[in-house]
């Protein structure tokens, strides 16, 4: 049995490196500053989806990401090491949007997509860590959801079995499909790139892309399709413009503030053996320890 | 216009006994409701729910909803997530609150995109007050400011939920005390029909298997805490840390880095993404102190920092600075401790 699988995936910025020029004045994030990474846990929601595909020829893998139009370039990464084609959801209009407003965009993107036996993602982006917007989709695609999956069982008689690494111990569960599946940081790591694939595949490119790339780069995706990463816009998947972006979103950044702790006044000490013999003293006869 | 509409928190239970996480809630649920004015209430969804309002009353619960199932035990997601949605559309709390457990992360979002209603996550902070709307100045009275910090702990976000309702955040155990709110305290018990909440189809996903461990890492009640950083190298140098803290009767914790490098488990990372902690003495080894970690850390009453930078971030909030190579102060540690002990 051949499956059609989603993976979802997030361009984010790399958050161990950021910088005062982060954010933007109305509190959300200025992501054109930053350093974009594959979002880590997307990356092991891949590996079990090339999993499968390995298990069950003729499979298909599609990387879906709601973002800026570079974007593009996870979807190539996903391409290299082994997914088959990548949808750009990418808008104006679905800028500024909370969990709950992306989750509705990604989901029209699912509908418009047609048919599919089964959508992955990454438990949580490193940017927001939130872990919300795959609940949010199975909740509005109908759909149960597997969170904190380890590592994808098999699928046998239309139902998918997961282990599931939760905060004391493991579960294993069968779900039925399609359904949602966001898998942790513990899941295998994700393949490393092909090297015959990025041969193929290094002339992929969005419609963005190419209007910057010039006419050979365009003639060429035209010839081949497999080179298409494709772009959809809010009204292509059909979105209320009520419920996506910043009006579609519930919560509101009131305000936003870098993080300062109060200084204390700290006593020095160097690796000197009568020193640190002190500080033991004092903190055996302050009670602190012993 | 204010809302007189109750604060409801989500009830976690295993084994009988509900979750400090969802205690925890209550406490800081039982402030929140008496600033607003309005009910502190709790449901719990599960088997077995005998006289399990018994502990939740002491933390001020005015209410508690039970439904009671065997299939709504152990927990999945679609029936937890159907009672409380045909629950908060009947009583329309103002505020939920739940733990920022695997169940809460799982169960949340789902509650929270049906009702349309916003949810925040991992909330380090949860306070009532005032908002104006920048764009069309409308202005709100008594919200919930969810406080959390975004951008790997790099900046603090307060989030509001100006038009829908309830405002849904989650918050980690451990972040908000527990504290006994009158052990006196008696509230209404409200038992309500399963069947007239959970449809049969909403049990699809099948448990074929579940191990829970009781965890043996308990570094949130432990006094001392011992925790090690990327600086500590290796995994092998994470056992000088056991030695340190077997002497001192500590425990081990580490930061995300150390984690994420794979000197040691997870269950011992220490900070916004692990647990949060207040000892009366942490030793920091080898830990820059990033925000995020520095947050989960803080308000250890005494902190001392190893570190060959004299300028580690993480220096200027420690009371000890010991400047230079912890594999070697750390020994000198262990020594001297055994030398003035007795």
């Amino acid at each position: 049995m051949s499956l059609n699988i989603i993976v979802l995936a997030k361009q984010v910025p790399d958050t161990r490196n950021v910088g005062k020029d982060a954010m933007k004045e109305d509190g959300t994030i200025n992501r054109a500053a930053l350093p974009a990474i594959f979002n880590p846990e997307d990356l092991n929601a891949l590996e079990q989806a090339l999993r499968l595909k390995d298990a069950h020829p003729g499979s298909k893998v599609t990387l879906l990401t709601m973002g800026l139009p570079r974007a593009a370039e996870i979807i190539r990464e996903a391409i290299y090491r082994g997914a088959d084609a990548g949808i750009v959801l990418t808008d104006r209009a679905l800028g500024g949007a909370d969990t709950l407003a992306t989750s509705y965009s990604l989901a029209q993107a699912v509908k418009k997509f047609g048919e599919c036996d089964l959508i992955l993602g990454g438990r949580q982006a490193i940017d927001g860590d939130t872990a919300q917007v795959g609940p949010q989709i199975a909740e509005k695609l109908g759909i149960p959801q597997v969170t904190y999956a380890e590592e994808i069982l098999g699928i046998a008689d239309g139902k998918i079995t997961v282990k599931r690494r939760l905060e004391h111990g493991v579960e294993t569960v069968k779900a039925p499909l399609p359904c949602v599946i966001t898998v942790n940081g513990s899941a295998a790591d994700c393949r490393p790139r092909n090297a015959k694939r990025l041969m193929k595949y290094k002339y992929a490119a969005s419609p963005s892309e190419l209007k910057n790339l010039g006419e050979t780069a365009a003639a060429r995706v035209a010839a081949n399709p497999e080179l298409n990463i494709q772009e959809w816009g809010a009204a292509y998947v059909e979105a209320d413009p009520e419920q996506i972006g910043l009006a579609g979103s519930p919560t509101k950044v009131k305000t936003v503030e870098n993080v300062v702790f109060t200084a204390k006044e700290s006593r020095r000490l160097d690796n000197d053996d009568a020193q640190i013999e002190d500080l033991i003293k004092e903190l055996i006869i302050n009670h602190t320890i012993g | 216009m204010s809302d007189k509409n109750n604060l409801i928190v989500y009830c976690e239970y295993d084994e009988g006994r509900v979750a400090d996480v969802s205690l925890e809630l209550l406490t800081k649920g039982r402030v929140l409701a008496d600033r607003l004015g309005v009910k502190l209430e709790a449901v719990v969804i599960g088997d077995k729910l005998d006289g399990i309002e018994e502990q939740i009353f002491p933390y001020g619960a005015d209410t508690v909803y039970k439904v009671e199932d065997k299939r709504l035990f152990p927990y999945t997601s679609n029936p937890h997530a159907a009672v409380l949605i045909k629950l908060f559309k009947e009583i329309k709390p103002q505020v939920c609150l739940m733990g920022a457990t695997c169940i809460g992360r799982d169960l949340g979002p789902r509650v929270s995109s049906c009702l349309h209603s916003g949810l925040t996550a991992d909330c380090t902070s949860l306070e009532i007050g005032d908002h104006k709307d920048p764009k069309t100045g409308k202005e709100y009275t008594d919200l919930l400011y969810q406080i959390r910090p975004a951008f790997g702990g790099n900046i603090v976000a307060t989030i509001v939920n100006p038009d829908c309702r309830p405002q849904m955040a989650t918050v980690r155990e451990g972040v908000m005390k527990k504290e006994i709110y009158d052990a006196n305290h008696k509230g209404e018990v409200i038992n309500l029909n399963a069947a007239d909440y959970v449809d049969d189809a909403d049990f699809v996903v099948e448990i074929i298997d579940r191990h829970i461990e009781k965890s043996k890492i308990n570094i949130k009640n432990s006094p001392i805490i011992v925790a090690g950083g990327y600086g500590v190298g290796s995994k092998e140098n994470f056992q000088l840390l056991f030695d340190l803290a077997n002497t001192l009767g500590a425990e081990v914790g580490a930061s995300r880095a150390a984690v994420d490098a794979g000197f040691i488990e997870h269950a011992r990372q220490i900070g916004q993404t692990g647990v949060t902690v207040r000892p009366k003495l942490y030793i920091a080894c080898g830990i820059s102190g990033q925000i995020q970690h520095i947050a989960g850390m803080q308000e250890s009453s005494i902190i001392i920092s190893i570190n060959n930078d004299p300028n580690a971030p993480i220096n200027t909030i420690a009371d000890y600075v010991i400047t230079g190579d912890m594999e070697e102060i750390v020994p000198k540690l262990i020594k001297y401790y055994k030398k003035n002990s007795k």
